[in-house]
């Protein structure tokens, strides 16, 4: 099967090194019960970090140099550094689990599977900060995540980790897991938090971030789940052996989540920096050995990529200086019977639906992108009409708020970088429409 | 829609009902509120409150959510407006979400919706069957319900139906119109639209027995197993971690 895969041009082959930290609990019997996590090593981070200075904590981050896993790899310490000491105001913690970029599934089964470790990092992390409140913000159709980490908090809650005076330290924390609505805007965090005060998901603009004023406008970080799911293993095993995986400037373990074309897709943990070749050589190769067209690093908002990427490391730097973003790992694999602009009208669809309407650039123009790619994808479109989708998505790109107008002129931009033949060949009539009008209308 | 909505433009309408919110509502918004450091962050689970009541948000329920955080109707409508999840109309037994984002749908989920709207006889945010009723089903596509590796997948009241094809579609519909309810691949067993709402809403009377529902498939598993099956673990930790120091004042 992994004939289908190109051949590798001289780097390191073979499969993946799988490095189990985060998802070395989830193959367990009822791995989400406080006494499966307890008897793997869970809550063994909570005392010890317990007994340190907070800002020994945060120099702890910073040195082990873990960067966010929601996409854009902000350094986690160095975020956690920036709230305010001693300045009076009450500090929150909010974990970013609203989880929706377009390829993106690992927090999802990460809660479901291993909740209590999400609590865990949720706790230190408040300590770290001075926090006594925190709130999860799970998306709201995530409903076993909702189910599985409530009762992890009322597990944690009946054993003394949470509430008041945990360990007989002093230090009190409320955890409040809060469902969302349905509005992929609201992973932005100033949508997200604007959505936790009871009011529309939309982004505001920054400065001030939120470390300064955040949630009710006090000091605030937002985490990703899988961020603060690698804190108590950090706590636990230090710096230097979380540097002891990934790239210098990428360290640790990742979950990649491989979707698509694949023979056996799903959930992977393996060292930063691994390859997509490598990843599919873990997982049979492309299905049916039909070949590897396009995919991308790190779902929909981020460019796509190309046969000739699969040995770009998946770290943060080596993509970018790629021409991409590492995003979530999100690693959507399309094989050669995709039609490029039909995945990319439908990811615009969805960019359409998910503007919150805030900024007119990304409202008007991913509405406008839409019309002139239904067009397009049903053979009535000209070459005209590429030309307004190159300028269209340019002036939506760097205009808007938040990255989620960006993230709309992404497919486009990506796709004529690689594909623009494509298109023209649909317009010219070179290629039969991928979608027959008629199924077009009332689309969406 | 009917008359009993007026025609403003720009105003957003919910249906008129006769709801009364009973004590146990009451309660229930109560106990959301008191989770809270500022009451208003109460009210995305208080509109999931109401839905669990009615199966949508009406106009009586709109009032309720502003009546407990002591804000106007129209700053509750704006917020229910902008969120998906929250129904204008009255939602089947069973709502069901089927994933045509671009990777489920290149993988089956743009027939599987189509085989399902043809089977049911109605369109996007439609519904078969008297709302509410048993065996009435309201039908939508989802965006990215992620859970990629499982594609084509869709959900019934949120819980999962992974790697679904028409026919398996088709007669998932034809249990749930007849009264039955299948066990989804991942979750909690199926109940309805308005218990999950309920859930939602963070008010969980039935967590011990839901709890245990599946979640791990094959291919949530499939990186652990291989790391199993092959022997790889991640580098050990030492046996003894200091923290670093405090940073020098500068």
């Amino acid at each position: 099967m992994t004939a289908a895969v190109e051949p590798s041009k001289g780097a390191p082959g073979g499969p993946a090194q799988m490095t189990p930290v985060l998802t070395r609990r989830w193959a367990s019997p009822r791995s989400w019960s406080i006494q499966t996590y307890r008897r793997l090593d869970g809550y063994l981070a909570l005392p010890v970090a317990l007994q340190t200075d907070p800002r020994r904590l945060v120099e702890l981050m910073k040195n082990s140099g873990l960067r966010g896993r929601g996409g854009a790899g902000f350094p986690t310490g160095l975020k956690w550094s920036f709230l305010p000491q001693g300045d009076g105001k009450p500090h929150y913690l909010v974990v970013n689990a609203d989880e929706g970029e377009p390829g993106t599934c690992k927090d999802i089964p990460s809660m479901m599977a291993d909740p209590h470790a999400l609590i865990e990092g949720c706790i230190i992390t408040c300590f770290a900060i001075r926090s006594e409140y925190c709130a999860i913000y799970v998306r709201g159709e995530a409903i076993h995540s909702l189910r599985r980490l409530t009762n992890a908090v009322n597990e944690a809650k009946a054993a003394g980790f949470l509430g008041q005076n945990i360990l007989g330290t002093g230090f009190n924390l409320e955890i409040v897991v809060h469902a969302g609505a349905g509005a992929y805007i609201c992973g932005e965090e100033t949508a997200l938090l604007d959505s936790l005060e009871g009011r529309r998901g939309q982004p505001r603009l920054k400065p001030p971030f939120p470390a300064v004023a955040g949630l009710y406008a006090c000091p605030t970080v937002v985490n990703n789940v899988e961020t603060i799911m690698s804190v108590p293993p950090i706590v636990l095993g230090g710096s230097d052996w979380y540097r002891s995986m990934g790239t210098d400037k990428s360290p640790g373990p990742k979950i990649y989540s491989l979707s698509g074309h694949v023979t056996r897709p799903g959930q992977y943990e393996a060292p930063m920096g691994t390859t997509l070749r490598q990843l599919l050589e873990s997982a049979g190769g492309m299905l049916d050995g039909i070949p590897l067209k396009f995919f991308t690093p790190g779902g929909s908002s981020t460019p796509i990529f190309t046969p000739q990427h699969l040995d770009v490391p998946l770290s943060f730097d080596d993509v970018a200086a790629a021409g991409s973003m590492l995003g979530t790992t999100a690693l959507m694999c399309f094989n050669e019977t995709v039609s490029v602009p039909w995945a990319v009208w439908k990811w615009l669809e969805f960019y359409k639906h998910e503007s919150c309407g805030k900024c007119t650039p990304c409202r008007e123009g991913t509405w406008w992108l839409v019309q002139i790619l239904r067009r397009v994808v049903s053979g009535s479109g000209t070459m005209e009409d590429l030309d307004t989708m190159s300028d269209a998505a340019g002036n939506i790109a760097g205009r808007s708020f938040c990255a989620l107008g960006d993230a709309a002129a992404t497919p486009i931009l990506s796709s004529f970088k690689y594909f623009r033949n494509e298109f023209e060949d649909l317009v010219t009539g070179r290629t039969p429409p991928v979608v027959e009008s008629r199924l077009l209308v009332g689309a969406h | 829609m009917e008359s009993t909505m007026s025609s403003r433009i720009g105003v957003p309408e919910f249906l008129a009902t006769d709801a009364v919110f009973d004590q146990l509502t009451h309660d229930r918004a109560a106990e959301l509120i008191a989770r809270y450091p500022v009451s208003r962050s109460a009210l995305l689970p208080l509109l999931h409150l109401v839905q669990s009541v009615e199966g949508f948000v009406s106009q009586p329920g709109i009032e309720f959510c502003a009546a407990r955080l002591g804000l106007t109707s129209a700053e509750v409508s704006a917020v229910a407006t902008f969120y998906t999840m929250y129904k204008r109309e009255p939602c089947g037994q069973h709502l069901i979400s089927v994933c045509t984002n671009a990777l489920c749908a290149v993988l089956g989920g743009d027939a599987i919706f189509a085989t399902l709207a043809n089977h049911l006889g109605i369109g996007n945010e439609e519904t078969a069957g008297e709302p509410g009723a048993v065996g009435s089903i309201t039908l939508e596509t989802a965006e990215c319900l992620a859970a990629c590796d499982h594609a084509p997948v869709l959900q019934v009241n949120y819980e999962y139906y992974d790697n679904q094809t028409p026919d398996a579609a088709l007669d998932l519909v034809a249990a749930l119109q007849a009264g039955q309810k299948p066990d989804p691949t991942r979750g909690a067993p199926l109940t309805d639209f308005r218990t999950v709402e309920l859930e939602i809403a963070g008010i969980m009377p039935d967590l011990a027995a839901e709890v245990d529902g599946p979640s791990v498939s094959e291919m949530t598993l499939r990186g652990s197993v291989l790391a199993e099956q092959t022997g790889q673990r991640a580098p050990a930790m030492p046996d003894h971690v200091e923290f670093p120091p405090l940073p020098e004042k500068k």
